[in-house]
């Protein structure tokens, strides 16, 4: 069953046609990644599906209702998170404040007046946030700032952050960007393990190609804002009209 | 140890509240002793904690909270012209119109935020100030100020047959009333209406406590870190961030009716623009996002308007007057810009070292100097444990 469907979207800017007729539908359960060439749309398409853009034509569907005209936090109530490109995180509270935040969003919702609750005694929404700082292995001290983290941690706690709200749709974009191939393996090996814990729904924007093959279950290949291949990851490999779009560019890569 | 003590919220209350009840003694001897500037102490103290709650928390730096304070004032002189003198009624309706003020005020400003909200915020203080002194005369009678009259109904109170103004009071006990006791060759006036401020500060200072501590301190700090990454994590940040207006502008209402209290006669020059700056500067000098910084920012700032401004150049010589003749002058000289009229130098001067070097404020301050100790402490004890010093370090 498809959790995420997009119908027909375009959206212009001025006079680029950033997308144009875009068709993707995403399995439930599945790791599906969207790639292409740098101005293809990718992230064009991912702010439409959290709510940060309006398409000007088409629909977005997560479960089958409607995610046009609602706000962030509206989306994310529904079950759908994301990871930004470069890890936004809450960098003068504590790690494990981060966390929490997430936790408490997802328990309270959107808003909740708790002037009088103490932060202190919610064991419970702690000890989800230390649990799951654990299994995505942050191993620094809990209590410390998040301001001093390396890129690779805070990319860490960023997930952590999803991962403690159970979302049913996660949308990672680009998260390997600016990375050392070591970092990026090890982003590789933290997404694979979560898989495996967490029956969570995956849409991956991604440039390099090492990570899509790693981990992409299915591949819809954008080039010029529109879906110019959608299969399997083997079948990707070969096809000419991906070679194409590429061009010029491969050899960078 | 002084880990424990910051995170040990019954220990800060404890001593909040000593501090604050043994104001009266433990500021005669630098001449702050007597009941109105405490009173101011106390009443200040409470507006920046409630600025605070918005700006230390939040980001959100609002520049025309006066507009509250005057508000607040505003209620409190009706309540005491039309119902009673007792403070009680006064102070509950200044809380309501003060929260329905912000609300509005807050609902309209927080479209935007950074020095857009800064701005609106600001302008809609200074239409508050000229409504105030123009198309609202017959509320707050303008340019005199709403003033007690004897011809006011106070249908609660008994008929006035002394002929003299009635003085606010807490059922039947005078706010004015002062007991002086003179011990160790000094006076200090225990008065009535401080501690009452002083009882409404240690409240008020409880519940800001208890913000800082709740879920909800913990979403307006997020809103002041990153507010993209709170929107995205399933937070509607709007309510969030008009919670916290309304409730600085409650703050700010109870701080002015609490100036009628102490001193009925209710002014529009209170709403006015620098007074909103007072209260930044306050919150900055003390050390924004802290408990108690606020307080003690609010201290410094009318300690230094009520205090220096009242030193002039004979007591100046008065301070000098153990050296040469030619240098104490050379000292008067110097000094002399800096007080008396020219106290909003020497204020400024602090101001501008605080910022620059302190940007936590003096809460900074006190904290890099206990640290310092502590450090200093420990060294000791471990040159003394192991008989050599690298062994600290």
């Amino acid at each position: 069953m498809a959790i995420l469907e997009v119908r027909n979207v375009s959206k212009r800017f001025g006079g680029l046609q950033a997308l144009d007729d875009v068709n993707l539908s995403v399995e439930e359960g599945s790791i599906h990644a969207i790639i292409g060439p740098n101005g293809a749309g990718k992230s064009t398409l991912l702010n439409c599906f959290v709510g940060r853009l309006m398409p000007d034509t088409g629909t977005v569907l997560f479960q089958g209702k409607s995610l046009l005209g609602k706000k962030p936090h509206e989306i994310n109530q529904l079950g759908v998170s994301r990871v930004f490109q470069t890890p936004e995180i809450f960098t003068d509270l504590t790690i494990l404040e981060n966390v929490m935040i997430a936790a408490f969003a997802k328990r309270d919702g959107a808003f909740s007046f708790n002037l009088f609750g103490r932060v202190k005694k919610e064991t419970e929404i702690r000890d989800t946030a230390e649990k799951i700082l654990h299994d995505v292995g942050l191993k620094e001290q809990l209590t410390h700032s998040a301001s001093a983290m390396s890129r690779g941690d805070k990319r860490r706690l960023e997930l952590a952050m999803c991962l403690s709200q159970d979302p049913k749709l996660l949308l990672l974009d680009e998260p390997t960007a600016g990375m050392a191939r070591a970092d990026t393996n090890a982003t590789i090996d933290l997404l694979k393990e979560i898989s495996a814990t967490h029956n969570i729904t995956k849409v991956i924007i991604e440039h390099d190609m090492h990570v899509v093959f790693s981990l992409a279950d299915k591949i819809s290949v954008l080039a010029q804002g529109t879906v110019i291949v959608e299969d399997k990851p083997e079948n990707i490999k070969g096809n000419p009209k991906v070679k194409e779009a590429y061009l010029g560019e491969a050899e960078g890569e | 140890m002084f880990a424990n003590l910051k995170n040990n919220d019954k220990l800060i209350m404890l001593g909040f509240t000593i501090m604050v009840f043994a104001g009266p003694i433990i500021l005669a001897p630098f001449g702050a002793g007597y009941p109105d500037l405490l009173q101011r102490f106390a009443i200040f103290g409470i507006f920046a904690i409630g600025f605070n709650i918005l700006f230390g928390l939040t980001g959100y730096l609002s520049f025309g909270h006066a507009a509250f304070l005057g508000v607040g004032s505003y209620s409190a002189m009706w309540m005491f012209k039309l119902l009673t003198m007792n403070v009680i009624p006064a102070l509950i309706l200044s809380v309501i119109i003060s929260a329905l003020f912000s609300v509005v005020i807050g609902y309209m400003s927080l479209r935007r935020s950074g020095i857009y909200f800064s701005i609106l915020t600001l302008a809609f203080a200074q239409m508050s100030y000229n409504l105030a002194y123009s198309v609202f005369t017959p509320v707050t009678n303008g340019e005199t100020g709403l003033q007690l009259r004897l011809q006011d109904a106070r249908i609660l109170d008994a008929v006035n047959t002394s002929g003299s103004l009635p003085s606010p009071s807490l059922f039947g006990l005078k706010l004015s009333a002062t007991t002086v006791v003179e011990a160790f060759g000094m006076r200090f006036q225990f008065n009535w209406g401080f501690y009452f401020c002083a009882i409404v500060l240690i409240i008020m200072f409880y519940i800001s406590l208890r913000i800082f501590r709740s879920p909800f301190g913990l979403m307006l700090r997020a809103v002041k870190t990153n507010q993209n990454r709170l929107n995205y994590t399933g937070i509607n940040t709007r309510p969030y961030t008009l919670g916290a207006f309304v409730i600085s502008g409650v703050y700010a209402g109870l701080a002015g009716a609490l100036l009628v209290c102490t001193d009925p006669l209710a002014g529009a020059e209170r709403m006015q623009w620098t007074a909103s700056g007072e209260v930044v500067l306050m919150t900055i000098l003390g050390g924004a996002g802290t408990l108690i910084g606020p307080v003690i920012g609010a201290g410094a700032i009318k300690y230094a308007e009520n205090i220096f401004s009242k030193i002039n150049d004979t007591v100046l010589e008065g301070y000098f007057a153990f050296m040469p003749e030619t240098i104490s002058d050379f000292f008067v000289f110097i000094v002399s810009p800096f007080v008396g009229e020219g106290w909003h130098l020497m204020l400024g001067l602090i101001f501008m070292l605080v910022v620059t070097f302190l940007p936590g404020g003096l809460v900074e301050g006190a904290t890099r100097i206990t640290g310092w100790i502590v450090s200093l402490g420990k060294k000791s004890k471990s040159v003394d444990a192991n008989g050599s010093t690298e062994a600290a370090e």
